[in-house]
């Protein structure tokens, strides 16, 4: 690819640093119309979620029993949802808690990842193998399923779901850093911090911690998607994001009942609306994915 | 390492797997709630009430002993009594599994052959624009949610053309045609799902084979294209495939409990769905581990298949 080659060239010519490798990548990743088209469409449902409210057309949470599920018409661009709700207004401010719980529980889930991959990558032994068992126990069951358990025994809020989300990513992050750590231990300026008699902590998180950064960008992006992609899932089921939200997945979990008498615009906009966002972060991860493994 | 012992390795391994899945199911649904009478009858019930609810579902004795009589009766395939049905959880949870069984088998019947040509194709073909068309549509398919494409697949052929029922619940008594008739509409959202994961290994494993020595051997002494495609190309390429197949029926059953709940389906998906909605731990948590057990025997037959499939696998080597 001529990407690659251009960036392979960039790095043979820079000589200046870490520095400026790393502006080289921001450069590369300004030019991929994959990034560009991805963080348009992010940073248009970021707009929405924060001043949304401001100009909508009708209050999003204002019922209206008088127009309950009215079609579109110039009143009402989207219909209006089985309260009377405006569904335009709804799906425009419809971002807002997804966008906060999915990146928080990204968040969570790669500070928790990054410090045990650190840790077993770096030490190994019993900790690695009892560590890879858990993985394998948690990753045997499916990502919504494990949410479901833990939501109904500690019941659910944002907060939960956060943290339910953050600790189910945090061993497969883990995995990843513990791969990308076990490569660097063996390199030659870990051996010189030992020589130096730096202490274990100060090695994992000063040393190392910094040169295995891109594949944990990568890999965060990555889980940022699925993040989306479970946040939507839940609630859905009625596990996640709480009424009177005006949440996409909600939205298709209070309406799709009716859907079979015709209303069709209380659903198929928040599914549009969800579908755009989770491709649009998966084509920023998958550009990152390009720029930064190479 | 011979056969055997791998073997025996890979059981163990699987079995600790189990066992520490069965932990943290058992975790998750009894220590969590902390007061599982409480959880059942809310917050403004009475005390003795709660205690009484305790009592009957043994839910007030040690941990330990409770953890011990639920995995033992597990392990000899008594699952215990449905708190919400008060009767065994065996017979709905053999019921549901049969029904997603249907309905996994459909989405299966159809994603297996179809993605792994589609991946055969966009490799002999790769840079041209069926290509790109194969492998952006399938990647576009396998990250979105299952509600949402099944929302749509609802409105454009339940609603808008009448083709296909909306439900996925036959009438009783309905024949196999007929049940696979309701089974399609639901089986397509997991099929988007599994298409781009299975065509882009089927497709990666193409392109190597395709790029290998022992591919331009068989070229370069005259074999026909015909007998170097299926006697060496396809042989080779779709071994990871069978793998990555394996592994998605854990992401199968997930995907299950929202297709289900979508299209208003008994199967294993939707009883684990009402479970959790009813708090009805013991079905909850049979229904889970049992999840968990399917999973772990279908990745160890597919380790076994993959072996078995492919002379060159020395396990232990690679370890």
């Amino acid at each position: 690819m001529s990407v690659e080659a251009t960036a392979e060239a960039a790095g043979a010519l820079d000589a200046s640093g870490p520095a400026a490798a790393r502006r080289e990548r921001f450069r590369l990743l300004l030019r991929s119309p994959t990034f560009l088209t991805g963080a348009f469409v992010i940073l248009f449902w970021v707009a929405c979620a924060l001043f949304g409210q401001n100009f909508v057309p009708v209050d999003p949470y204002a019922d209206d029993m008088m127009a309950t599920l009215a079609a579109p018409s110039a009143d009402h661009w989207f219909g209006t949802d089985a309260l009377g709700r405006d569904v335009f207004s709804r799906v425009i401010i419809g971002s807002r808690d997804i966008l906060t719980i999915a990146p928080l529980a990204t968040l969570l889930g790669t500070i928790l990842g990054t410090a045990i991959g650190l840790t077993v990558g770096y030490f190994r032994g019993l900790v690695d193998d009892t560590v890879s068992r858990l993985v394998d126990a948690v990753l045997a069951l499916p990502l919504i399923i494990v949410a479901l358990l833990a939501l109904v025994a500690v019941g659910t809020s944002s907060v939960t779901v956060v943290i339910v989300i953050g600790l189910v990513f945090s061993p497969i992050i883990a995995r990843t850093v513990r791969t990308a750590v076990m490569l660097e231990r063996e390199l030659d300026y870990v051996a010189a911090a030992k020589l130096r008699g730096e202490n274990a902590l100060y090695i994992m998180f000063v040393e190392i911690l910094p040169n295995v950064m891109p594949p944990i960008l990568v890999e965060a992006t990555v889980r940022l998607g699925y993040a989306i992609f479970t946040v939507a899932t839940l609630s859905f089921l009625g596990f996640g994001i709480q009424p009177p939200s005006a949440d996409w997945g909600l939205a298709i979990s209070e309406s799709y009942g009716m859907i079979n008498g015709g209303a069709w615009w209380t659903v198929l906009y928040d599914a549009l609306a969800i579908a755009s966002l989770v491709v649009a972060v998966n084509l920023v991860a998958d550009a990152i994915h390009g720029v930064f493994e190479t | 390492m011979t056969f055997t012992r791998v073997l025996l390795k890979r059981l163990l391994l699987s079995l600790v797997t189990l066992w520490l899945l069965s932990v943290l199911v058992f975790a998750g649904a009894q220590l969590l709630p902390g007061d599982v009478g409480r959880a059942m009858l809310g917050p403004l019930a009475d005390a003795q009430a709660v205690a009484n609810l305790n009592h009957k579902l043994g839910t007030d004795r040690p941990l330990l002993v409770q953890y011990w009589d639920w995995a033992s009766h597990f392990a000899l395939g008594d699952m215990g009594r449905s708190y919400n049905f008060d009767a065994p959880v065996w017979p709905f949870l053999g019921q549901a599994l049969v029904n997603s069984l249907k309905l996994a088998a459909v989405a299966f019947v159809l994603v297996v052959p179809l993605s792994i040509l589609g991946g055969v194709w966009a490799a002999l073909n790769v840079g041209r624009p069926v290509d790109r068309i194969i492998t952006v549509a399938g990647l576009s398919a396998t990250i979105l949610p299952e509600f949402v494409t099944g929302i749509v697949l609802i409105l454009v052929f339940g609603v808008w053309l009448r083709w296909l029922p909306i439900s996925a619940s036959w009438p009783d008594g309905a024949g196999p045609l007929t049940q696979v008739y309701y089974l399609i509409l639901p089986s397509i959202p997991l099929f988007l799902v599994l298409f781009g994961y299975i065509a882009r290994m089927a497709r990666a494993g193409m392109i190597e084979a395709l790029d290998s020595d022992y591919t331009r051997t068989a070229v370069l002494k005259g074999l026909p294209w015909r007998t170097v495609l299926w006697r060496h190309v396809l042989r080779n390429a779709l071994l990871p495939t069978i793998t990555v197949v394996a592994t998605q029926t854990g992401y199968l059953i997930g995907g299950l409990v929202v297709v289900e709940v979508l299209f208003h389906y008994q199967g294993i998906g939707g009883l684990i769905y009402n479970a959790a909605k009813g708090k009805d731990f013991p079905m909850l948590e049979s229904g889970i581990l049992t999840i968990g057990l399917i999973y772990t025997v279908a990745t160890l037959l597919a380790d076994m298949l993959y072996a078995a499939l492919n002379p060159r696998i020395h396990f232990g080597a690679s370890e």
